[in-house]
């Protein structure tokens, strides 16, 4: 086993920020810790590196309780958000810092330096200094930095955070090349769902200092288990609804309450929520009665796919279509379209939809 | 720079060159006049007399003395505040603790007082029926009017500089460089001397020369404390202040000349050495 945390707690004053935590990282693999800002992933990252103590639990590397030891005897690499490079030192320098505090013999270092150099892309940077890179080559630095002394397990905390959409793309999908390649067990903190999907062999989801779910990327997407995971993993449109003798009724009751395409014969009725993907609804300009129909009211371009918003009797409803489709159908402001669903999640609101939807705001699910 | 700075502040007044000329005279002017014209007059009046005349304005034990009184003080302040300095920013920036606020706003006294009410301060402290210094005169040591004295007027005077400094490069700087560190194995110890340390350095060595200017020129506090002592307690600024009220002018001249001097240099060697560092 290569990382193991339990029941790790954490609590900062009154805030807890980590609450009763446990996972395993398999040897050599790449997790993700998913979560909104304050869910407690970074905590639970520098929990692991011993640079904050834990209120409770504890924490296993390569299979011994580390819990009590210090940071420095821990042998693991950091990477932060701001890449944290020793400004007055060349790129050689950061690099070889670890193997000289360790007083290893000058040629080992030189040699290292130069393979990780190599590994990173970054030959003839050597004597560079941090403020001569683009942020991209900064954390490439700061990751070399990190493996260099060959550690036991690879911490990063929103690793691409400060770098533009296109560069932090070709990074993480280098990362994910490059974690093949060196086979360290790595957990990596992140808020962005598409990075994880992307690279991570299992995604640990975290809510307000819980454990929401964890599973392989393909899993958590398909597969929710909460609602939080449902809404956080894609941007989900929330559709609040009724279920009132096995059909599920939504909308405002003013503007004619609309019936979801959703099989509810067995289900009790009462309040409920549904959450769609934007990908999973489908439009067709085929009008039948029965059919669900809304109008659309947005239309935005986003890169490869278009961001279609769509109204239906009081709720706005996000739709993503792809170009070639969005083009063969040829959709203009104000037409009509008849939308079905082709997977959706079914949820009761115990807690009343007003709470339900306040959470979800709260979190900058929806707005 | 600082005409296209003006520039940037009106964009839509074009100025003539004539009219950028006349700006740039004009702050040159009022600076020669401010600072290079005073200098030039002490140069002329020290150096009035001819090169031998200076020196003699500099001969007798009474100047030696003084100055290195000075030089000696000065280095015990710079080490002392240094080393003080350094930890208090760190307790200030790392360390969250009660009355923090209060005790920032503390750290600028020195600052804020007069060294004049400072020196004073210290004769009510320390003086031979002071709150301490009955103690101390009852163990034979004597503080204030002897070398004690002048040394914490000084540290108190300096105390601010360093700290000032380093605060806000250390606040810039953050954590996570230190705890890049830690997880690569190194010690606390090894981190801020490898890490911390050279992070800092412009800020500190900054502080440190402000730290000695105000220490070689420091007058007020240290008059109060000393008593100015010929030989004994009187430090160079006071010995420039003797010797010009007992019309001793050109010892006033030379000796004032030789103070500058060693300022001036000190403020030339920390540009030049930070200029030839920047480019590495």
């Amino acid at each position: 086993m290569g990382i193991a945390v339990q029941n790790l707690t954490k609590r900062f004053g009154d805030f807890i920020a980590v609450d009763h935590v446990s996972f395993e990282v398999e040897q050599g693999k790449l997790v993700a810790l998913l979560g909104p800002s304050g869910s407690g992933k970074s905590t639970i990252l520098r929990i692991i590196a011993g640079l904050e103590e834990p209120d409770e639990g504890a924490v296993f590397l390569t299979g011994t309780d580390a819990t009590t030891w210090p940071t420095q005897k821990r042998n693991v690499g950091f990477v932060f958000q701001h890449y944290a490079l020793f400004k007055h030192m060349t790129v050689r320098k950061n690099i070889a810092f670890g193997l000289e505090v360790q007083k290893r013999p000058r040629d080992e270092i030189r040699a290292r330096v130069e393979e990780l150099l190599t590994l990173v892309k970054l030959d003839g940077y050597g004597e560079r200094y941090p403020s001569q890179l683009s942020g991209g080559q900064r954390q490439r630095v700061a990751l070399a930095r990190a493996l260099a002394p060959k550690p036991r397990v690879l911490l990063l905390d929103e690793p691409f955070g400060a770098l533009d959409a296109k560069v932090r793309q070709n990074l993480a999908a280098w990362l994910r090349d490059l974690h093949h390649q060196v086979q360290v067990t790595s957990i990596f903190v992140t808020h962005d769902q598409e990075e994880a999907i992307e690279i991570s062999d299992r995604i640990v989801v975290l809510n307000r200092g819980r454990v929401e779910q964890i599973g392989k990327p393909e899993e958590i997407y398909d597969r929710p288990m909460t609602k939080f995971v449902a809404s956080f993993i894609g941007h989900a449109n929330v559709i609040e609804a009724t279920v009132q003798g096995g059909r599920v009724l939504a909308g405002d009751p003013g503007l004619g309450r609309v019936e979801l395409p959703i099989a509810a014969d067995n289900l009790e009725s009462g309040e409920a929520v549904v959450l769609v993907r934007p990908e999973d609804i489908v439009l067709a300009a085929t009008m039948q009665n029965h059919d669900l129909r809304g109008v659309i009211v947005g239309i935005r371009y986003r890169g490869d796919v278009y961001e279609i918003t769509l109204e239906m009797s009081g709720i706005s409803l996000r739709v993503s279509e792809d170009k070639d489709r969005f083009n063969s159908e040829g959709w203009k402001l104000g037409q009509q379209a008849t939308l079905t669903f082709s997977r959706y999640k079914f949820f009761r609101a115990e807690e009343g939809h007003d709470a339900l939807r306040e959470r979800l705001r709260n979190l900058g699910y929806i707005e | 720079m600082e005409h296209s700075g003006m520039l940037q502040v009106r964009p839509t007044a074009r100025r003539t060159p004539w009219g950028k000329r006349a700006l740039m005279a004009g702050t040159l002017g009022w600076f020669a006049l401010l600072v290079l014209l005073p200098v030039a007059a002490l140069s002329f009046e020290a150096f009035h007399s001819g090169p031998l005349a200076f020196l003699s304005g500099l001969k007798g034990e009474a100047a030696a003395h003084a100055f290195w009184l000075t030089i000696w003080t000065t280095i015990l302040a710079v080490v002392v505040n240094t080393i003080m300095g350094v930890l208090l920013a760190i307790l200030l920036v790392r360390h969250n603790f009660f009355g923090k606020t209060l005790f920032d706003g503390i750290v600028d006294l020195p600052f804020a007082v007069s060294p004049v009410v400072a020196g004073f301060m210290f004769i009510v402290l320390f003086g031979p029926q002071g709150w301490l210094g009955k103690w101390f005169e009852a163990g034979g040591v004597k503080i204030v009017f002897a070398l004690p004295g002048i040394v914490i007027a000084t540290l108190f005077v300096t105390l601010p500089f360093v700290t000032r400094e380093v605060v806000p490069v250390l606040r810039e700087m953050g954590r996570d460089a230190e705890e890049v560190a830690y997880t690569l194995g190194a010690s606390r110890w090894l981190t801020f001397w490898k890490v911390t340390l050279p992070t800092i350095r412009w800020g500190l060595i900054y502080g440190i020369t402000l730290t000695t200017a105000r220490a070689l020129g420091e007058f007020g506090a240290v008059l109060v404390v000393s008593g100015s002592i010929i030989k004994r307690t009187q430090t160079a600024t006071l010995h420039i202040h003797q010797e010009f009220t007992d019309f001793h002018y050109q010892a006033a001249f030379s000796a004032s000349l030789v103070l500058g001097g060693i300022s001036f240099v000190l403020l030339l060697m920390t540009e030049y050495w930070k200029k030839r560092h920047k480019e590495a």
